[in-house]
């Protein structure tokens, strides 16, 4: 059972570490940048722009933060 | 005429589509070696071959969008990753050539519990290589499908896609060995810019977006998100050269805050 659960456990950081990587709040953005659109194309609102942005502001607040804590 | 017509037209969209393929294939091989980036083509393509010969003329009922939105999705997570230690290298706050040993430490980690990720060697290397041959593989399929169906010469069509596979693998051999001469991490900031700005185009598309000049829109993009990036590196230099002022001791100077 504990074997189980250690191989599964492995199993989860190997893809959390895979997919998500070394900030998680990049991912958490892509996800909601995508989500926006979706949402913005549902409503008839040009979209094209939203994932671009999201995309800047997210690459300057992982790096402003990775420079500010260390954690790069 | 009508034939030529259409074996060009064929040609040069699937031209298009395997550029965009060659890009990724070579981005990641040149930078993470070439072993599990052409097992991931090989599977890529074997994976196409199967989904073709399964479904043939049905093949138009896959939900490209769908398939658009997870791979942009990936590609901009795994991109802007890769793009934001490039940028920290670059600017001195991060160690060059480490990306080897976190690599190697995580694959342990992972072994140790029990889990081995290693049946493919380097699975960056791997999914993004078959991820993008995939992606691309079934746009040229439906290139071939669609062009050929209306001018009902399905075989035509696919003479121009191979022709334009062909020449476009040609080029993607030449190009390999000099690539290979170019700094590691500069190749790791090429691929993150390039990776970026794909998963930015995809999962737009994907998200049922349309851009403004459709496929065009792509270069701007590879354009604005490298000046966005070496504008990161410029200020993030600067950064670093304020907080790491002073006379010091060379050897024992820090590369940055780096654990």
């Amino acid at each position: 059972m504990r074997r189980v659960s250690r191989t599964l456990r492995g199993f989860a950081a190997f893809w959390w570490d895979f997919i998500v990587g070394d900030d998680w709040r990049i991912a958490a953005g892509v996800v909601l940048a995508l989500a926006g659109t979706a949402a913005l194309v549902r409503a008839t609102v040009p979209a094209w722009w939203l994932v671009p942005a999201a995309v800047a502001a997210m690459l300057a607040l992982s790096l402003r933060s990775a420079t500010r804590t260390g954690r790069s | 005429m009508r034939d030529l017509l259409l074996v060009f037209s064929v040609f040069a969209a699937c031209v298009v589509e395997a550029v965009e393929a060659l890009t990724i294939v070579l981005a990641v091989g040149t930078t993470r070696g070439w072993h599990a980036t052409m097992r991931g083509v090989a599977a890529g393509v074997l994976a196409l071959a199967v989904i073709v010969a399964a479904l043939g003329p049905a093949l138009t009922v896959i939900p490209l969008n769908g398939l658009r939105l997870v791979v942009g999705g990936l590609l901009l997570v795994f991109g802007l990753g890769w793009l934001r230690k490039a940028i920290l290298r670059a600017s001195g706050f991060k160690a060059l050539h480490d990306e080897a040993a976190i690599f190697a430490r995580e694959r342990a980690a992972a072994e140790q519990v029990g889990f081995s990720p290693g049946l493919f060697g380097d699975s960056y290397a791997f999914t993004l290589a078959f991820k993008g041959v995939l992606l691309e593989g079934l746009e040229v399929a439906f290139i071939v499908l669609t062009f050929g169906a209306n001018q009902h010469s399905i075989p035509l069509a696919a003479i121009g896609a191979g022709a334009a596979i062909a020449l476009v693998s040609a080029v993607g051999v030449a190009v390999r060995e000099p690539l290979a001469g170019v700094p590691e991490n500069s190749l790791k900031f090429a691929v993150g810019v390039l990776l970026t700005a794909f998963g930015t185009f995809w999962g737009v598309e994907g998200a049922g977006g349309h851009w403004p000049g459709a496929d065009l829109a792509l270069l701007p993009m590879i354009a604005a998100v490298l000046a966005f990036a070496l504008g990161a590196v410029w200020w993030l230099r600067r950064a670093h050269a304020a907080q790491f002022a002073g006379p010091r001791d060379p050897a024992t100077t820090p590369v940055g805050q780096v654990r």
